[in-house]
């Protein structure tokens, strides 16, 4: 597949101090995948609970304990990946990955190394001055999760100083996603609106709950920067220990400041490891290795190679449903709704069904929006719903709509209606406004006659407005709406009022 | 007699308690009491698991009555301590696991408990499977049973002087360049290795996952052929078990190899062995052909590389699956200042040397810079190795070979390394290639420097999955010829055993 | 084939081994003739021939995604060279992985 060159957002060049200096940024995403058991065996995947009470011979790393690999973790990467147009090779494998640390029940990660379930793909994001970018995927392959470790003995519970350490397995075993970026990135917006991204096609498609608090995502950040308009990329600092989408995006911009900095004062900036400290808002160097791991990846020989029939990988791609991006560029490039507007209705991936469906019966996008975002929303959040009811339809909805558009019925009317087009009650909204005559008329001759009568019934109120006093007006309003028995479309009174009286 | 039960073969045992002639309890308590008088000299046992033995005796027992009828009925099973059986100390024969109690077991252990064997107790091996004479052992020495200076050979040491003392009926043990097969032909039993994937490895401490395989160490290929039937098949817990039909061995065991073709091979026939050990192959292979087969010349000319290639990849496998050993979550832990201390100083303090020598090379033919000059050189020549066989089958049905190069050595006459190595040099290319492969007794030759005849063993190897031919081929030869009976085992040899004479 | 130099005292920090002196020396000298032995494998030509995945040609040997009864907290515990309040207590763990 092409692949498109990213463009920088158009924010352009970041924070300059004197010089114009470009950030680069990649990132690199954990996802933990929402299966029912963990990667190589049958213990629950569930967030929380007492520690290593979810754990076997398996994922304890037992002697004689063997892997057996999860068919639904296989499947939630590879849609990820036909998700933002990764390829998924006919052939892959998974490998060890060799070192000791304690969360590692056999000192040995099952990862993958040069077989990668998908490679490439592209993320799309919007930005919220409603400019768009895009960050090219270099692989997302599946790995297994380590157990986890909490530090003792020292003051802030933090790695150094603590005197011991205490082990849980629970998550040993959990299926892992990693997604490594190119580094496209240009600013810490961007990072965050990839996140965004990532977060919202995973979440839609059922593979992870993307959670950074509960751990279900975790992201290190590649930084480097160079002079704006080079193509040699400068020296890049890990960044570690972002915790939320805030920090990775504090993080960024504080360690892209720091190189800057540093080498605007005749700095170097050193390769190494830099944890995110969010208490003081700075990064630290982490104590650097002296000689970086040497993993010794090898094919796992306690499993078989996968392999993945043309067939099946287009049939799981042509199942999925629209990426978030594309509904976004859609609302907003075919439907001409405002940016804003289309961010927020992207978040509900069932509202695109309605609003096509919508469209098609003629109303227009932009009311139908201005619905979903308004009283659906509010309803769906009162009764705790991720999406409207099944009695609430779509003729039924857009008939309601139009009426509206036309100004056939007040807001006050809609109000009382909407419930009862969300519970299914009326499914024929206009012949109800009919049979209630809850009709507003936009008849200008028939309000016009209301509206001559109390202009010359209230010649002391009129006579006030000509002299400025607005609030006058509103009763002049109000009596309309009465003579009219709440029926004139109070926008048509408002201006045939404002003729009558003049000048206003 | 208590004796006369202890002597019986499994298959006659299974056949008597399935009658109700003889109960699985009688057999346990016979077993204890004959174990307890010799194993203080033989040391094939690690741990006696008498409680697990009586309780399983009794559920048989009570099965039976109950009108089933199992294949393996009240037969007297001796473990490798490399597999797990849960509530008994599993050791691997390594400091490190000293003390550690298995809270599985493992699926081909189950199934032959199932199938109504009864476990004596864990037997003795080179720690972590790594050796060739049952000396790389941490917990303890066994005595080849025919001679107590000499080895039983290894890794399945343990479970070979078990079986031919008569402790066992049955001897699990497992095989990943050798180690049934060789110790077998050193304690004049039979020792079985099947096709890679047919038995699971779920259970089973990993020494080399593309080659270790469990297979059964017995007195006759009929009671090697009921323990296998009983333990092969797909496991969903290994991802490398073959999910292929398994077909009983049990029911083809013939006495006629006409129309069978046996390769023998060139390359190992220019070795000379010693002309008596020579005699004795020259023999085996008349004998084939008096029963039927004919005989057939066929080369292997990468059989010379297979010590190289295998003392690469098996090593490369198992520096990485001992890595688990680490002192964090069981086992030993000798503490260090921190954790990296820890391990050092654990592992240091836990593995033997020919574990460290085999995780020290292995670690470093995975090694950056070094990964494609050793491993993936190896896993090539392995391909090679794998193509010649199948090649050579193309000429002949199964290939006879020696199933090693010398009968059993004294204790501790091998110090360097490699010399050890040697001892595997005609079991090893069978592994790499995964074929199924049988050792047979074919006969007796003196050692170089002993007086009292030692076994010799005859290895049968067929095509992949071609177990069932392959016993049937085993079976006809070992009633035919029944070298197994000219001696009788010296240790406890005034309790059992008389010499039946030569036929 | 690169030449057989084994550094010991790598590879055993690699594989978390303490060695002695005397040690270093000994296995310097075994695994350098095993590696010498092992050289032999140059003279195979492989060019034509792929590694060995599997012998045998398994694909795809997958399970599905089904909960299957873990081991109580005892049996998970009762290994542990160090245990407390539930967790495995381990000795202060110097860097990140």
């Amino acid at each position: 597949m092409s692949v498109m060159k990213s463009a920088p957002a158009t924010g352009g060049p970041t924070q300059s101090v004197g010089a114009v200096w470009e950030a680069v940024i990649g990132l690199e995403c954990h996802v933990e995948l929402k299966t029912q058991s963990k990667m190589f065996c049958g213990c629950k995947n569930e967030f929380g609970g007492e520690p290593n009470t979810k754990v076997c011979p398996v994922c304890l790393g037992l002697p004689g304990a063997l892997p057996v690999p999860n068919k639904t973790a296989i499947e939630l990467t590879i849609k990820a990946g036909l998700a933002f147009g990764s390829e998924i090779p006919r052939f892959s494998k998974f490998d060890r990955k060799n070192y000791f640390y304690p969360d590692m029940p056999k000192d040995y990660q099952i990862s993958q190394y040069d077989m990668p379930l998908c490679k490439g793909g592209v993320v799309e994001f919007w930005l919220e001055d409603g400019s768009r970018g895009q960050c090219r995927l270099t692989r997302i392959h599946l790995e297994e999760d380590t157990g986890k470790s909490t530090h003792a003995g020292s003051s802030d519970g933090r790695l150094s100083g603590s005197t011991y350490s205490l082990v849980d397995f629970n998550r040993a075993g959990v299926p892992l996603m990693e997604c490594v970026s190119e580094p496209d990135i240009r600013t810490a917006e961007e990072a965050v609106a990839y996140l965004e991204t990532l977060k919202r096609t995973f979440v839609q498609l059922g593979v992870s709950d993307v959670k950074m608090e509960e751990g279900s995502l975790r992201c290190d950040a590649n930084v480097s920067i160079r002079p704006a308009g080079s193509a040699t990329l400068g020296t890049k600092t890990e960044i570690k220990n972002m915790n939320s989408f805030k920090s990775v995006r504090l993080a960024i911009e504080s360690e892209i400041t720091r190189q800057i900095e540093l080498l605007e004062s005749g700095g170097r900036i050193v390769q190494e490891t830099r944890g995110w400290d969010e208490g003081a808002g700075i990064t630290h160097a982490q104590r650097s290795k002296e000689e970086a791991h040497d993993y010794r990846y090898f094919p796992d020989p306690d499993l078989v190679p996968l392999e993945f029939e043309a067939a099946w990988i287009d049939e799981l791609r042509s199942n999925l449903p629209a990426p978030p991006f594309k509904r976004y560029v859609r609302y907003v490039d075919e439907y001409e709704l405002p940016t804003k507007s289309a961010a927020q209705l992207v978040e509900n991936p069932v509202w695109e069904v309605l609003l096509d469906g919508a469209v098609r019966r003629g109303v227009k996008p932009k009311s139908y929006a201005n619905l979903l975002l308004g009283d659906v929303a509010k309803k769906q959040n009162e009764e705790g719903l991720s999406e409207p009811v099944a009695t609430f339809t779509i003729p039924a909805s857009s008939e309601f709509v139009k009426l509206i558009e036309q100004g056939t019925i007040t807001s006050k009317a809609a109000k009382e209606i909407f419930p009862r087009i969300w519970s299914g009650e009326i499914t024929d909204p206009a012949e109800f406004v009919k049979r209630e005559g809850l009709a507003q008329s936009s008849d200008r001759d028939e309000i016009k006659k209301f509206v001559d009568e109390v202009v010359t019934a209230n010649a002391d109120a009129v006579a006030e407005i000509r002299k400025g006093k607005d609030r006058a007006l509103q009763f002049l309003l109000g009596q309309v709406m009465k003579a009219s028995r709440g029926k004139a479309n109070p926008a048509l009174v408002n201006e045939l009022l404002r003729e009558a009286i003049g000048g206003g | 007699m208590a004796d006369s039960l202890i002597e019986m073969t499994a298959a006659e045992t299974a056949r008597k308690v399935n009658a109700r002639e003889r109960s699985a309890r009688e057999i346990v308590d016979a077993t204890f009491e004959h174990v307890r008088r010799i194993d203080g000299e033989v040391g094939a046992f690690l741990t006696l698991t008498e409680e697990i033995a009586r309780t399983q005796a009794d559920r048989v027992d009570a099965r039976i009555a109950a009108g089933e009828r199992l294949p393996l009925a009240g037969v007297a099973l001796a473990v490798k301590d490399n597999m797990c059986l849960r509530g008994t100390q599993t050791t691997a024969g390594s400091k490190i696991l000293e003390g550690w109690n298995a809270p599985y077991t493992a699926t081909a252990v189950q199934r032959i408990i199932d199938a109504g064997a009864i476990p004596i107790g864990k037997t003795n091996l080179d720690e972590f499977a790594m050796g060739s004479s049952c000396e790389n052992s941490a917990l303890g020495v066994t005595r080849n049973p025919y001679d107590a200076q000499r080895v039983p050979g290894g890794s399945s040491g343990g479970s070979a002087a078990a079986v031919a003392s008569y402790e066992s009926m049955i001897g699990l043990g497992s095989d990943t360049g050798g180690s049934i097969r060789e110790p077998a032909a050193f304690c004049n039993i039979i020792g079985f290795k099947p096709t890679y994937g047919r038995v699971s490895r779920y259970g089973l401490i990993a020494f080399a996952s593309s080659l270790d395989q469990i297979g059964p160490l017995a007195r006759t290929v009929e009671d090697a052929a009921l323990a296998y039937d009983a333990i092969a098949g797909h496991d969903p817990m290994d991802a490398t078990s073959v999910d292929v039909p398994h077909e009983s061995t049990a029911t083809n065991l013939g006495e006629s190899l006409k129309g069978l073709r046996v390769g023998v091979v060139k390359e190992y026939r220019a070795k000379s062995l010693g002309s008596a050990i020579d005699d004795v192959y020259a023999k085996a292979y008349a004998d084939l052909e008096k029963l039927g087969a004919e005989i057939v010349e066929i080369g292997l000319p990468t059989a010379d590389y297979g010590i190289a290639t295998y003392y690469l990849i098996a090593p490369a496998e198992c520096s990485s699956n001992l890595a688990r050993f680490d002192g964090v979550r069981y086992g030993l832990r000798i503490e260090g200042n921190d954790m990296t201390e820890t391990y050092d100083r654990t592992r240091a303090a836990g593995f033997g040397p020919e574990v460290k020598r085999r995780i020290l090379i292995g670690t470093h033919a995975l090694s950056s810079g070094y990964y494609d000059a050793y491993y993936l050189k190896a896993q090539k020549a392995r391909t090679k190795i794998a193509a010649d066989f199948e090649n050579a089958f193309g000429a002949c049905d199964v290939i006879a070979a020696p199933a090693a190069a010398a009968p059993a050595f004294r204790l501790g006459a091998k110090s360097d390394p490699y010399s050890m190595y040697l001892m595997d040099y005609y079991t090893i290319p069978v592994s790499l290639a995964g074929l199924p492969s049988i050792s047979v007794p074919c006969g007796w030759a003196q050692p170089e420097d002993g007086d009292a005849e030692m076994p010799l063993g005859l290895q049968l190897t067929a095509p992949l999955f071609g177990e069932r031919l392959l016993l049937g081929a085993a079976h006809a030869y070992e009633i035919a010829t029944k070298h197994s009976k000219k001696h009788s085992p010296r240790i406890g040899s005034g309790v059992v055993g008389r010499a039946l004479g030569v036929s | 084939m690169a030449s057989p130099d084994l550094d010991v005292r790598y590879v055993a920090k690699l594989a978390r081994i303490a060695l002695t002196d005397e040690e270093a020396r000994t296995y310097g000298v075994q695994l350098a003739d095993i590696l010498g032995h092992v050289a032999a494998l140059n003279e195979l030509d492989t060019s034509d021939v792929a590694a060995t995945a599997q012998v045998i040609e398994s694909r795809n040997v997958e399970r599905d995604d089904t909960l299957v009864p873990c081991l109580s907290r005892n049996d998970v515990l009762a290994g542990a060279p160090r245990e407390q309040g539930g967790f495995f207590r381990v000795p202060r763990i110097i860097g990140e992985p």
